[in-house]
């Protein structure tokens, strides 16, 4: 498989982006990455006890497509969605947190990963696992948004793998009837674990997927953060303006596992490393901004340096931060009642189970 | 006051409620200007209009995904399932996004999903079924079951005011069968709360939807030929179950059958077997049993389908067992 866009430039002009927000989409992919790279070492010191995914090379359709997004639109992130998240309000402490399952993560350790949200200002939605689930429920989402006249859009990502779900097609179906101003994007990143997108699906363009739902689809280079961008704004605006979904599929490379504990032995030798050198999203924006838009090396490297010292801060908060509290485990299942109780044989143990908050193996609560 | 069907009060109860709060709005397949396969939703697109009374596609996990949706940014969606059979085709989305919801990440998902249950009408393999005991185990949903008309419309209520998302059972078989004056005013019934259908000394019978009928026409019939006073307990709520209830009636009686139309292994009879086990195992005079479904899908033929289910006899021949004991 060849890097399809090579050594090219990125060809999308700058749309109609400032200087300013085109050296902040530069942040936001590095930001991403270096977060990534921290994660990377704080899993080998085992502070990180689930796995870890990264998203090392999708970093412009990330940021690309969230940057094309309102505050006030809603955007659902699938686990390659770091960059996005960050865009749309997310903190490297939440995350860091969130990874190290502390108790003042965001999910308060209950969840993994970036699997977090908050509708409430950000407005990004937390992810579950089972993949194609959050098209139909972002076409509830932005079916409120088209009864209740908000002017809002919703984004949902999907990987290449999910666009064979049951899920992807009732939620995408149900969002083209009812005209939901929804935006799905397929990051085709050519791989869904090992399995390779021509055995996922045999259309060789997972946009054509569009035209059964009578909706628009396009297709543009995932690995051009400024293409990436303007190809979602033309969606969103599309949908804001009552124009119903539009499925945009952008084309990447996963360079990395499925998880960190995947050791990629089904790439064909060569491949990664072709598109690392001939297709580095940050590397290609790099050279983008130099040549056309006299962006010089040491704005860029201030900007390196800004979110290095933002990650190192962030990681010694979350390192310093406090387990969950045991108890808070049978909170919030339901609104009412608020918590669950306590299982007989492990009644008036509370001192016992404070004692180990940190199991020491599994499936045991004092080791 | 006239007389309502079981029907009629889930109707009345949901058109109360969508009058009530504006953020409440129902989905499904045929329900809009055709009413629904059984008329529950009639007159409610005139009333309420297109975006509040939405015809969906045949796509069981994506209209309860999109449910989940909409309950996120602040409405109250009741989705109906035409048969209740295919609500196993939203089962992941139920179990694992919606019922999780809360607790993984503080979503709020206010939301019902109803449809008619139950056999004794002749429905076959997918159009009798009673899939309660597949949600029993999920943490994060609630389950109700009414057997009145005035529990129907009053739980509609509570499910759709309720913060979390409820399962409501409606069994078909007593859709136009039971027929009833409603309450007074506001007539809702909480969640969680059993109910007792009838008083007795000797027996209980601890059950909930169409059986709970059956369970009174045995009572009746075991006091007129036997003498026996037999209190029937109505659950109503499946998840959270009435601990209080069932204890009470066990205090009292000493004695427990337990009786529902779904099959009996993994039924929630085991799980109440259990319950009064580890609450009141003290109070029995004898073991608990069950009368509940043979473990087989349900048959289409009337021969084969009474004998599967569980009839006023089997009761009133199990009760005597019981009461013998």
């Amino acid at each position: 498989m060849a890097a399809s866009s090579a050594t090219a430039p990125a060809r999308a002009s700058s749309a109609d982006l400032t200087r300013d927000q085109l050296l902040e989409l530069y942040y936001w992919m590095r930001l991403t990455r270096t977060l990534e790279e921290r994660l990377v070492n704080l899993y080998r010191q085992t502070k990180v006890v689930g796995g870890l995914f990264r998203s090392l090379g999708q970093e412009a359709c990330a940021v690309g497509s969230a940057y094309a997004l309102r505050r006030e639109d809603v955007l659902s992130p699938l686990i390659r969605n770091l960059g996005s998240m960050l865009v749309k309000g997310a903190t490297p402490l939440e995350v860091l947190r969130q990874y190290m399952a502390k108790g003042d993560s965001p999910t308060r350790g209950r969840e993994l990963n970036i699997h977090f949200g908050d509708v409430e200002d950000r407005n990004f939605v937390g992810q579950i696992s089972h993949l194609g689930d959050m098209v139909p429920v972002m076409a509830g989402v932005t079916l409120s948004f088209r009864v209740r006249r908000e002017p809002r859009v919703g984004l949902v990502y999907v990987g290449d793998g999910a666009t064979s779900t049951g899920a992807f097609h009732e939620g995408i179906n149900f969002a083209a009837v009812q005209r939901c101003p929804l935006v799905v994007i397929v990051e085709n990143n050519r791989y869904a674990y090992s399995t390779p997108t021509d055995r996922q699906c045999a259309a060789e363009r997972l946009a054509d997927k569009a035209a059964g739902y009578g909706i628009p689809g396009v297709r543009g280079d995932g690995n051009d953060v400024v293409e990436s961008y303007r190809l979602t704004r033309e969606a969103v605006d599309r949908a804001r303006a009552g124009g119903g979904p539009t499925l945009v599929e952008l084309m990447t490379y996963r360079r990395k596992g499925h998880a960190e504990h995947d050791n990629q032995s089904y790439v064909p030798a060569g491949e990664i490393d072709r598109w690392a050198r001939e297709n580095d999203p940050l590397d290609r924006y790099s050279r983008v901004l130099g040549e056309r838009h006299g962006v010089v090396a040491e704005e860029l490297e201030r900007i390196d340096t800004r979110v290095r010292d933002e990650v190192d801060r962030a990681t010694d908060l979350a390192e310093a931060s406090p387990p969950p509290e045991a108890l808070d485990a049978l909170a919030g299942v339901y609104a009412d009642p608020p918590a669950m109780p306590v299982l007989w044989y492990r009644e008036g143990i509370r001192s016992a189970v404070q004692a180990h908050e940190r199991p020491a193996s599994w499936g045991t609560h004092d080791g | 006051m006239a007389e309502v069907t079981y029907l009629e009060a889930i109707r009345q109860g949901l058109t109360e409620e969508m009058e009530r709060d504006a953020s409440v709005f129902c989905l499904g397949e045929d329900i809009g200007k055709y009413g629904g396969a059984f008329k529950v939703t009639e007159g409610l697109f005139d009333r309420f209009g297109a975006d509040r009374v939405i015809d969906t596609p045949i796509s069981e996990t994506g209209f309860v995904g999109a449910a989940a949706g909409a309950a996120h940014m602040g409405l109250r969606p009741v989705c109906e399932m035409q048969f209740i059979d295919f609500v196993s085709c939203a089962y992941s989305i139920l179990t694992n996004y919606v019922a999780t919801a809360r607790y993984r990440a503080f979503l709020p998902c206010p939301m019902v999903v109803r449809g008619p249950s139950g056999g004794y009408v002749r429905g076959g393999p997918f159009h009798s079924q009673n899939p309660e005991a597949a949600f029993l185990h999920t943490p994060g949903l609630k389950i109700v079951y009414p057997a009145t008309a005035a529990d129907a419309r009053g739980l509609i209520k509570s499910a759709i005011r309720d913060d979390d998302c409820v399962l409501f059972f409606e069994h078909k078989y007593l859709y136009r069968r039971v027929k009833e004056e409603l309450p007074q005013g506001d007539g809702v019934v909480p969640i969680g709360k059993a109910r007792l259908a009838r008083e007795g000394k000797d027996l209980s019978i601890i059950t909930y939807a169409a059986t709970v009928w059956k369970a009174l026409e045995a009572a009746a019939e075991l006091e007129r030929e036997d003498g026996l006073s037999v209190e029937v307990l109505d659950l109503r709520s499946l998840l959270p179950l009435d601990d209080d209830a069932i204890v009470a009636t066990v205090k009292k009686t000493n004695r427990v059958l337990i009786v529902h139309e779904d099959t009996v292994t993994g039924g929630i009879a085991g799980e109440l077997t259990a319950r009064i086990n580890e609450l009141a195992f003290e109070w029995l005079d004898a073991p608990v049993r069950r009368v509940a479904a043979h473990d087989v899908p349900l048959p289409y033929a009337p021969q084969l389908e009474d004998f599967v289910l569980p009839q006023t006899s089997d009761i009133v021949r199990a009760a005597r067992w019981l009461a013998a004991y």
